[in-house]
């Protein structure tokens, strides 16, 4: 059997200190792995935890209790995830949120900069990824100037430019039109990465997974 | 905003826009110090003339720079009328209780000269320039990171505030808000910018976090590098030679 690129032990989280009445409790014993070359869709209704499991995994929040093993290894402190952030890319909801340099060339090439990448190696790895999704005109465009699809679009470029292992996905279609979203499914559909995409629209999650994790949420008396 | 916030066309640039940022940077500071220091009348009407030069050649359409000259004098008016009869000094003409004094005349003249050389160096030296490459210039004169991150992040977050403000409002419009002078309005407009204040301390986390997952560990790291050519060298030679000559003209 194969080693879990990501394995979640018991996790509970909440919202809020520990201890605190106004603390929201988000997610339950949490427990799913997620294997190399897989594809899940992670669905569940509105406030289900599906946006906190993805920042859970990069170490953006805590686990309140329970183990986060990622890449082999148990994760705790904010040193241990710097390693996670760089093999596992996450698309935010909302691009503009992840698009903050002025011009899309920039903004690709601030990961490989984090990472310590020459300046040759940069500008070719801004060239490779902006041309592997078809967007090599963008490369001078103004972040904020871009259309909602082409914004989308460019933030996939951000995360692909750190050369992940897996890619999570929150909302990637949401408030693409059909076009944009046809054209979302073809690129994801050539990439190699192991995925995780979090979305509510069944007919995008057919055409790009082949499994289901599924976050039933607590149920409505914890959840105040 | 527009203007600052909209860079020129790559080809469209002027013959000063494609000096060195970096160099037309330091220029600006130093003409600026002179201006501002010099009192001499020959100094300041010299380096008005100067700086009209130097703005012919910005590509600064003449609207724009009239118009922003005319904002400052209009703001000046009153100063220039003002100081005459606050100073002390030989009194010009005696017209009833008032008395204008010749010193109080030439000390409001010039601060209107310093005021408007200082304009004129600023928008022909800097006024053509987009506020990115400002960041990336003041970056390169080691201006600390965090002054010129906290500059780019504005540029590029002053729209999609610009944006979220325009959502609320048309939010409140299309509920039937209409602004009036009464406690009803000036609630809504607490709330509207409270929800201002919380939306875009919000986005500021998600921001953060979308910088850490990209490797973001405090230091920004700048893309494009500028080229210092033969043009920039003779631009700096030249303009140096006139501040010198500016600053015998005063302190000879």
């Amino acid at each position: 059997m194969t080693e879990p690129l990501i394995r979640f032990h018991d996790v509970d989280f909440a919202y809020g200190s520990a201890g605190d009445r106004s603390a929201r409790p988000v997610l339950h014993e949490c427990n799913f792995r997620l294997d190399p070359g897989q594809r899940v869709a992670l669905v569940g209704p509105n406030g289900s935890g599906k946006t906190t499991l993805l920042h859970l995994v990069v170490g953006l929040l805590r686990p309140t209790s329970g183990r986060i093993e990622a890449f082999g290894r148990t994760r705790r402190e904010e040193a241990d995830f710097h390693e996670v952030r760089r093999r596992v890319g996450l698309l935010f909801q909302d691009s503009d949120d992840q698009l903050f340099c002025p011009t899309v060339a920039e903004d690709v090439a601030f990961g490989p900069l984090n990472l310590g990448q020459s300046r040759d190696e940069v500008h070719r790895t801004v060239a490779e990824t902006l041309g592997m999704l078809g967007l090599s005109d963008y490369a001078d465009r103004v972040t904020h100037k871009l259309s909602g699809g082409e914004k989308r679009l460019v933030a996939l470029a951000t995360v692909l430019a750190m050369r992940p292992e897996v890619l999570m996905l929150d909302e990637p279609a949401a408030g693409l039109d059909v076009e944009a979203t046809e054209r979302l499914v073809e690129v994801l559909a050539q990439l190699p990465q192991t995925m995780m995409i979090v979305s509510h629209d069944r007919e995008f999650l057919d055409r790009t997974t082949t499994g289901t994790i599924d976050l039933p949420g607590l149920p409505r008396k914890d959840r105040r | 905003m527009r203007s600052l916030l909209q860079p020129p066309a790559r080809n469209a640039l002027s013959w000063i826009g494609r000096i060195d940022p970096r160099a037309r940077l330091v220029l600006a500071m130093a003409f600026s110090v002179l201006i501002a220091m010099a009192d001499r009348f020959v100094v300041l009407t010299a380096a008005i003339g100067v700086m009209l030069c130097v703005t012919a050649f910005s590509g600064l359409s003449l609207r724009l720079v009239v118009g922003r000259l005319l904002l400052l004098n209009g703001l000046l008016l009153p100063l220039i009328l003002l100081l005459p009869l606050t100073t002390a000094g030989t009194p010009l003409s005696v017209i009833g209780p008032i008395c204008p004094t010749r010193e109080g005349l030439l000390l409001g003249l010039t601060v209107a000269l310093k005021a408007n050389g200082i304009m004129l160096t600023l928008l022909s030296l800097l006024g053509s320039m987009d506020a990115t490459t400002l960041g990336h210039a003041l970056s390169h004169l080691y201006v600390p990171n965090k002054l010129t991150l906290l500059l780019l992040m504005t540029v590029r977050y002053l729209d999609v505030l610009h944006a979220e403000t325009l959502r609320l409002r048309s939010a409140m419009t299309i509920r039937g808000f209409r602004p009036q002078m009464d406690g009803h309005t000036y609630r809504t407009y607490g709330y509207l910018i409270g929800m201002l204040l919380v939306r875009s301390f919000e986005r500021s986390q998600r921001v953060v976090a979308a910088m850490k997952c990209r490797g973001f560990r405090g230091k920004f790291y700048l893309l494009d590098h500028f080229a210092f050519s033969r043009r920039d060298l003779w631009f700096c030679v030249t303009s140096t030679v006139v501040l010198f000559t500016l600053a015998l003209l005063q302190w000879r």
